[in-house]
């Protein structure tokens, strides 16, 4: 175990604490930099949209996991941020110009969000977004002239100062990559300085900010517009990915899923959001690698404990069925959200830690370390 | 005028509808806290045990209608052991993301049971139209009304004058005081839950000869009941029912009133602006933390 | 003017009068103690003076100035700090992070400045980290600092929420019911501190307490409050001889 003696301030505000930090961050980055060289073209565009999610989650952690501020409407913020890009490309603005307008405009409309929800709680905060999401989607639907309403929207190949970055490009990856570091580097940054605290005051009591001198009204509007901009600036990053979008690929759904993003992840840190991220991109995949290799392995492992050909030719196909039917998917993916919030509610970073801990305090790790107490229900209503 | 009324009575009944899947919410909420994404979801539950007891077996209407309420009672208590009971207490956005986990997973094993086209069923009101002069009311519509009033009427009495309703009061309003006083919590909840999919269920069993059933429909209408309950206030049975049926209404009116696509949003516009005007709702409280 | 007025300040909640036209001056420098039966308005009054309750009528004042209007955001700025009665600390955070908290008003930069962590940022960061070292020594936090406050017991955190106060180097500082929850030892530490808030860091301190042997030891000053009108006022001695507080207290 590492014993940290503290001699300076600084110590406690560096992002990496000590040398172990610079030297696990520094291999990943590492392999994050080579890996369009590693992998294959499919794994790379996975990894996009990772990098993509991994925004949007970031940015949802400080709105929600850092200012308790629930949202279920992010993925109206990401169609404006994409919108934006479309349109703009449209009358022949450049990307870096629209790129940082795209962040501007969303964080705006994230500000004139955050007002009225300056004075909502809880479920009427998430009923509100949710309700702003939907207006966001019929307005896109509706506004032809901007959007090419229900048809959609082409999107062309993103244009950086002349030089084209395609979709599956490695420019296009090492962007997304950029844009994550920045994000990330952000949130961090907001967090060791009196804006962040000011955050999480809000989130564990208001009336205590209040008292301490933070002005809610504004650090409220402050967190949505952050919020908002960064998921603006992902939102470019996915109209350019997909290179198509239309009204119905922001809906509800996708909210749902970034919210799943940090919930899956863990929802007190960064580290969760990338965590997230990465297990919501890869969940799909892997779920259509299970429903076709699951009943050929399942079959194979029957015949070596010696069962009969036939017999295992009929699990197969009886497997093989279950796996190709239509709603097999969502449920699942229900599953998997009722499970981690059943059984690991600190998210894969909490899992992550608790791992850690176990291997530091090897002999000696207590599983009640983490075992949550007996809780009951006072009504929240009186706040 | 006529068609005023035409569309006003239609929009209530699409109203109680709603007025009763946010009753669900509500029920729930008032009583653990917990806010229950899924009720729409346990709706078209029922609106499928219907169709399985009535439609597929034959059953008579009445019986098939019984046994589905039971059934998802039953459904009920048991989604509050196995999914809710154990997480009661976390952050109040945990437990709604796992109701909505629960959506999900109820929306894809139906799919997969009962297939994904639209069902219809057969009920005593299918057909039948009533007269007043000119207007022409169907049965169907009124059926609605006048259930969702009995229910009403059921709940009302229930929670006001019988024991076990006070004791779901207590709970609600302080859970460790409750159970100190010795009044058995768990089984409270179970029955809160049992009480509100037995509610969504006779919501799915009155919608089925307005609409289809299907898979998704719990989700499509369960996303209006939820506005609804919020503009009534949540934690406002009476505020349930009123804010279901404005949103009713409106939604059935600016269909009829104005250009396609306002009536998708003209239900969040003006849950938006009471909210602007009333954060707490039409009927909830506004109660402030003290310090 | 004196240091700290309320002048005549009533409050009504719809027919009930929490406070009714209470006065009194506290004079820089004192330890000024409100008693009274639960219920009297003790603690509205502090939620008055912190500005999260507007009065019916009344008016306050702070250094010579009228802060009936100010937002309670600013409170804080002016040189008021306050603890409250059932804890309100930053569950999820570090003792370090809430200490933090309370230097916000003392805070400079910008949001752009921060978000890039400008040398700025840093240089204002460790000036506060400095000044919070400085309250940690003076209230023996020392081995608390990088704790979760969700684990720590009830009388840590009491005294946690002091040092929050005294973070934002104030210039009055409010103690709803300093003692409350705390044992006998606790209660004396407190009683120290109190004191040494006053003489060492030249804070007047204005508070609400129960514990008569705790208001007997500390103030200088006492008023006694019932259903929110003011009883007696004068040295503890004095209103603890009052017949109308003698009334309140025993019924009689």
């Amino acid at each position: 175990m590492r014993f940290i003696f503290k001699t300076d301030y600084d110590q406690d505000i560096r992002i990496l604490k000590h040398s172990g930090y610079w030297w696990s961050y520094g291999v990943l980055l590492a392999v994050m930099l080579a890996a369009p060289y590693l992998l294959g073209s499919y794994l790379q565009s996975q990894l996009v949209f990772v990098f993509i999610y991994a925004i949007v989650g970031v940015a949802l952690m400080i709105l929600t996991g850092f200012t308790g501020q629930a949202s279920l409407g992010h993925a109206a913020f990401l169609a404006i941020g994409a919108y934006t890009a479309g349109f703009m490309q449209s009358l022949g603005v450049p990307f870096i110009v629209y790129f940082p307008l795209a962040a501007i405009l969303t964080g705006v409309v994230g500000a004139l969000v955050g007002f009225p929800a300056l004075r909502l709680h809880g479920i009427y905060l998430v009923i509100a977004t949710i309700a702003f999401a939907f207006i966001v989607e019929e307005v896109l639907a509706r506004w032809e002239s901007v959007t090419h309403g229900n048809e959609g929207m082409r999107v062309r190949a993103l244009d950086l100062l002349g030089m084209p970055v395609p979709r599956d490009s490695e420019a296009f990856y090492y962007l997304c990559l950029l844009v994550l570091v920045g994000a990330v580097l952000l949130a961090l940054n907001l967090l060791r300085s009196p804006t962040g605290r000011a955050f999480v005051a809000i989130r564990d009591s208001e009336t205590a900010g209040k008292s301490m001198g933070i002005d809610l009204a504004a650090y409220k509007v402050k967190s949505f517009a952050i919020s908002a901009a960064i998921t603006g600036l992902a939102g470019v990053l996915f109209a350019h990915k997909m290179t198509f979008i239309s009204p119905e690929m922001f809906t509800l759904l996708l909210s749902i899923e970034f919210i799943m993003v940090i919930i899956i992840g863990g929802a007190f840190g960064v580290h969760g959001a990338i965590f997230g991220a990465i297990f919501i991109v890869m969940v799909d995949p892997f779920l259509t690698a299970l429903k076709d290799d699951l009943p050929v392995l399942v079959a194979s492992i029957g015949d070596s404990l010696g069962m009969s050909p036939e017999a295992a030719g009929q699990l197969r196909e009886k497997l093989a069925k279950i796996g190709s039917a239509a709603g097999l998917k969502g449920a699942i993916y229900g599953l998997i959200i009722m499970m981690f919030i059943l059984f690991e509610p600190y998210g894969l970073y909490g899992r992550w830690l608790k791992v850690k801990l176990f291997f530091q305090l090897f002999p000696l790790y207590k599983r009640a370390t983490f075992k949550r107490q007996k809780t009951y229900v006072k009504s929240e209503r009186n706040r | 005028m006529l068609d005023f009324i035409q569309q006003l009575v239609s929009g209530i009944a699409l109203g109680c509808v709603y007025g009763l899947i946010a009753l669900g919410f509500v029920l729930i909420y008032k009583a653990t806290e917990v806010v229950n994404f899924a009720q729409g979801d346990l709706m078209m539950l029922g609106g499928f045990f219907v169709f399985t007891f009535i439609g597929l077996m034959g059953i008579d209407y009445w019986l098939g209608f019984l046994f589905a309420v039971c059934g998802m009672a039953v459904f009920g208590m048991a989604t509050e052991r196995v999914l809710v009971r154990p997480i009661l207490g976390y952050p109040q956005f945990s437990i709604v993301m796992a109701t909505i986990g629960l959506g999900y997973f109820l929306r894809s094993i139906a799919g997969m049971i009962w297939g994904t086209d639209d069902l219809r069923i057969e009920t005593p009101f299918s057909a039948g139209v009533l007269k007043i002069g000119d207007l022409v009311l169907a049965h169907d519509k009124l059926s609605v009304i006048v259930a969702t009033v009995i229910l009403c009427a059921v709940l009302y009495a229930f929670f006001n004058y019988t024991r076990m309703g006070t004791a779901m009061r207590a709970t609600s309003e302080n859970m460790l005081a409750a159970y100190y006083m010795g009044i058995p919590v768990k089984r409270v909840v179970s029955l809160i839950w049992a009480i509100s999919a037995a509610v969504a269920a006779c919501a799915g069993v009155l919608l089925a000869p307005i609409t289809f059933i299907h898979s998704n429909v719990g989700l499509v209408l369960g996303l209006k009941a939820f506005p609804a309950a919020v503009l009534g206030g949540f934690g406002s049975i009476p505020g349930a029912l009123v804010g279901g049926l404005i949103i009713g209404v409106i939604e059935s009116l600016a269909g009829f009133y104005l250009p396609q696509g306002w009536k998708d949003i003209a239900p969040y516009l003006v849950l938006l602006v009471v909210l602007l005007v009333r954060p707490q709702g039409l009927f909830g409280l506004s109660m402030r933390k003290k310090v | 003017m004196s240091f700290f007025t309320v002048d005549g300040i009533s409050l009504q909640f719809g027919g009930l009068k929490a406070v009714d036209n209470v006065s009194f001056s506290v004079t820089k420098g004192e330890i000024f103690t409100i008693i009274g039966p639960n219920g009297a308005g003790k603690t509205s009054i502090f939620n008055l003076i912190s500005r999260l309750y507007d009065p019916t009528s009344g008016r306050l004042f702070f250094e010579d100035r009228d802060i009936t209007e100010v937002p309670p955001h600013q409170i804080a700025k002016l040189g008021i700090a306050r603890t409250f009665q059932n804890i309100e600390l930053f569950e999820n955070a570090s003792m370090l992070a809430n200490l933090l908290v309370g230097r916000h008003c003392h805070a400079t930069t910008g949001l752009w400045q921060e978000m890039l962590f400008l040398p700025g940022v840093r240089r204002a960061e460790k000036e506060h980290r400095r000044k919070v070292e400085e309250v940690i020594e003076f209230l023996d936090l020392q081995a608390y600092r990088d704790k979760l406050i969700a684990g720590l017991p009830y009388g840590v955190r009491k005294v946690i929420e002091v040092a929050r106060a005294l973070c934002s180097e104030p210039k009055l500082i409010l103690l709803d019911e300093p003692s409350s929850g705390l044992n006998v030892e606790e209660t004396d530490d407190m009683s120290f501190w109190i004191r040494d808030i006053r003489s060492e860091l030249g804070i007047t301190v204005l508070m609400v307490e129960h514990d008569m042997t705790l208001v007997n030891r500390v103030s200088d000053r006492v008023l006694a409050l019932n259903y929110g009108k003011v009883l007696a006022s004068g040295t503890p001695a004095e209103v603890q001889a009052h017949p109308d507080v003698i009334a309140a207290y025993l019924g009689a």
